[in-house]
């Protein structure tokens, strides 16, 4: 199977920071990786360097072969951020709207890959109303709808369940399960060692480094503990 | 062209939702600029109170004729300085064997300006008044005397031709009085100093408004996260600085015209050029405060280190386009305000509105703001590669 995602290497420096210290990540085609470790860790770094945000000082990130940054290939990237990063004035049709011409969605399927998505996060009702009168609940389902559109072969996610509620965060799960069946790929950093348990495999980012990257059951096995939860404070005791 | 388009769409939509900031674009300047009319057409005449001690009559009266001065006869210096520092006169004017001193409050150096020129053309006046009368007497002199040596001349040829012409002794020449007509190529008599800034203001308030509304709009798209979410989309970053472009082009544009219809009809200012010139300006200077406020806003991290740029972009442009006449300040800062594009758009402004100039002399000035528009669009383009590499 060939790689979605390539990360060799990765170096980044802020001013005197070593943020990242020679990262090596890869993210098989059709499963669900997840990248946990403490904050500061750098996780939010390796999404921007593998998004092209960034550039890293050295090594390299490559997207489905090319490397990054590549601006044409974004189109089949669907990213949603840590912030809900939506315009309030604007109704959440308006938002999904303007960001599937963004991506380049053809005229003639936009109304439906709306009404598609819209479904998925349960917001069909809700699409007429300004953003700004949204739970935040409600912000966070219309942000991963936009990173749903157009169906994307890969899924970046950067603490997508923060702060919601456990009903909301089983329905996102379920939809991510079912976008991988379809054939996508899922990256997605969290916080919530319940949720590094569902991925097919967690990498620990520590100290710059991937300190462990394996199914989570074999991580556990390796470190002699049950949970995930147990592996991160372990692997950072011994740091 | 696609994403411009929807690009400028949704730019259009937030503005449209937001009122506060379409009152501040319309509304704000219109206010302003009635509110200075209104004050500055108040303050057009300066009028003075002249004390005289020992002051000979024609002067006094020549001083009293002028326009705006009236004179106060004091009998003694002590009363006039105790006037003076009461404030009941302005000036006063001491005259004592053929020397005048002239003492001024000179808390207000408009009023000690209209005195001095009062003063000097009351003299003049009295002066030449003096001397004419001279001449007067000196051709009445020098009649009566050609009369004498004609009558001898006459007397010694005998009695015939006393008809011969003598030039009448009481012939009087005539001193003409004089008028003056005024004519005003620009305005009339009551134009004052409003008139005078108004093209400035235009420009500036385009210039203020547009700067801070696009810098903050493109503030909040960073820090909400909108923009990082945009820039993971095949979005050109060009794509994004043309789409601000388009929408506060049209922007500026509606404001440009609000405001000259308020300025042409509601106070009553006279534009002598084309106002499709005017308008021209105003949106190139748009232009190039939206460039300014997006390239700016690259380097602020919030919208109050924005606010921090006023001193720095704003307030110069303001007093080095013209607002205090260029003349009268230092050559060196003549020379920096060329650094400012509202230097040109006020300079084109003036050409307009003032001369009746088209776009043929002001032609210079507008390539300069292009210019300015193509260097700081260019400049964003390169700045949004902070937020995407590509």
């Amino acid at each position: 199977m060939a790689d979605v995602i390539t990360l060799q290497g990765l170096t980044k420096r802020f001013g005197q920071q070593t943020v990242l210290n020679g990262v090596d990540l890869d993210l098989q085609s059709g499963e669900i990786l997840g990248l946990i470790g403490p904050s500061g860790a750098g996780k939010s770094t390796v999404i921007k360097t593998t998004l092209g945000m960034e550039f890293a000082d050295s090594g390299s990130a490559k997207v489905y072969g090319a490397e990054m940054p590549n601006r044409v290939l974004l189109g089949q990237i669907g990213y949603m951020a840590q912030s809900d990063a939506l315009y309030t004035t604007l109704t959440g049709r308006e938002n999904l709207e303007f960001f599937a011409v963004m991506k380049g969605l053809p005229k003639d399927t936009l109304g439906a890959e709306i009404d598609r998505v819209a479904q998925v996060v349960d917001l069909t009702g809700d699409l007429g109303k300004r953003v700004s009168g949204y739970s935040g609940g409600m912000m966070r389902r219309l942000s991963l709808a936009i990173a749903l559109l157009h169906s994307p072969r890969l899924l970046v996610l950067d603490e997508p369940t923060v702060g919601i509620d456990p009903a909301l965060r089983i329905r996102i799960w379920e939809e991510l399960r079912r976008a991988v069946q379809a054939g996508s790929s899922v990256l997605i950093t969290t916080h919530v060692m319940d949720e590094a348990e569902k991925c097919d495999r967690v990498a620990l980012l520590l100290g710059g480094k991937v300190m462990a990257f394996d199914a989570p059951a074999k991580l556990e096995a390796d470190y002699n503990v049950d949970t995930i939860e147990e592996v991160f404070l372990k692997a950072e005791g011994e740091l | 062209m696609r994403r411009i388009i929807e690009l400028m769409k949704r730019i259009a939509k937030e503005l449209v939702r937001d009122p506060r900031t379409l009152a501040l674009v319309f509304v704000a300047p219109v206010l302003v600029m009635w509110l200075m009319s209104v004050v500055f057409s108040v303050n057009s005449t300066t009028h003075v109170d002249v004390a005289t001690v020992g002051v000979q009559s024609s002067l006094r009266t020549q001083l009293n004729d002028v326009k705006h001065v009236s004179t106060h006869r004091y009998a003694t210096t002590h009363s006039a300085k105790a006037a003076l520092k009461s404030g009941k006169v302005d000036a006063i004017v001491k005259e004592r064997d053929n020397r005048f001193d002239i003492t001024y409050a000179n808390t207000d150096s408009t009023k000690t300006s209209v005195t001095k020129m009062a003063f000097q053309s009351s003299m003049t006046s009295t002066t030449l008044k003096q001397l004419s009368e001279q001449v007067t007497k000196l051709a009445m002199a020098n009649a009566t005397l050609q009369a004498k040596m004609q009558a001898q001349a006459a007397a010694q040829q005998g009695a015939a031709g006393s008809t011969s012409a003598s030039a009448t002794p009481t012939k009087k020449t005539a001193t003409k009085a004089v008028k003056v007509h005024n004519h005003y190529v620009y305005g009339d008599s009551n134009t004052n100093y409003f008139d005078k800034i108004m093209p400035i203001m235009m420009a500036f308030f385009v210039f203020l408004f547009v700067f801070l509304v696009s810098g903050m709009a493109l503030l909040k798209e960073r820090s909400t996260g909108t923009l990082d979410r945009v820039l993971a989309t095949p979005v050109r970053r060009s794509e994004i600085v043309l789409g601000y472009l388009g929408t506060y082009g049209i922007l500026a544009l509606l404001q440009t015209i609000v405001i000259v219809i308020t300025t042409v009809w509601l106070l009553n200012v006279e534009i002598v050029g084309s106002l499709v010139n005017v308008v021209l300006v105003n949106v190139l200077v748009s232009f190039v405060a939206l460039a300014a406020g997006i390239f700016l806003s690259t380097l602020a991290a919030s919208e109050f280190q924005m606010m921090q740029f006023i001193p720095i972009v704003i307030v110069p442009q303001i007093f080095l386009s013209g607002l205090i006449p260029l003349d009268s300040l230092p050559k060196w800062l003549d020379y920096v305000s060329y650094i400012f594009p509202l230097r040109y758009a006020a300079d084109a402004q003036n050409a307009i509105i003032f001369n009746g100039d088209g776009l043929g002399s002001i032609w210079l000035d507008l390539v300069i703001l292009v210019i300015f528009v193509v260097v700081l669009a260019a400049l964003n383009v390169v700045g949004l590669k902070r937020y995407r590499k590509v």
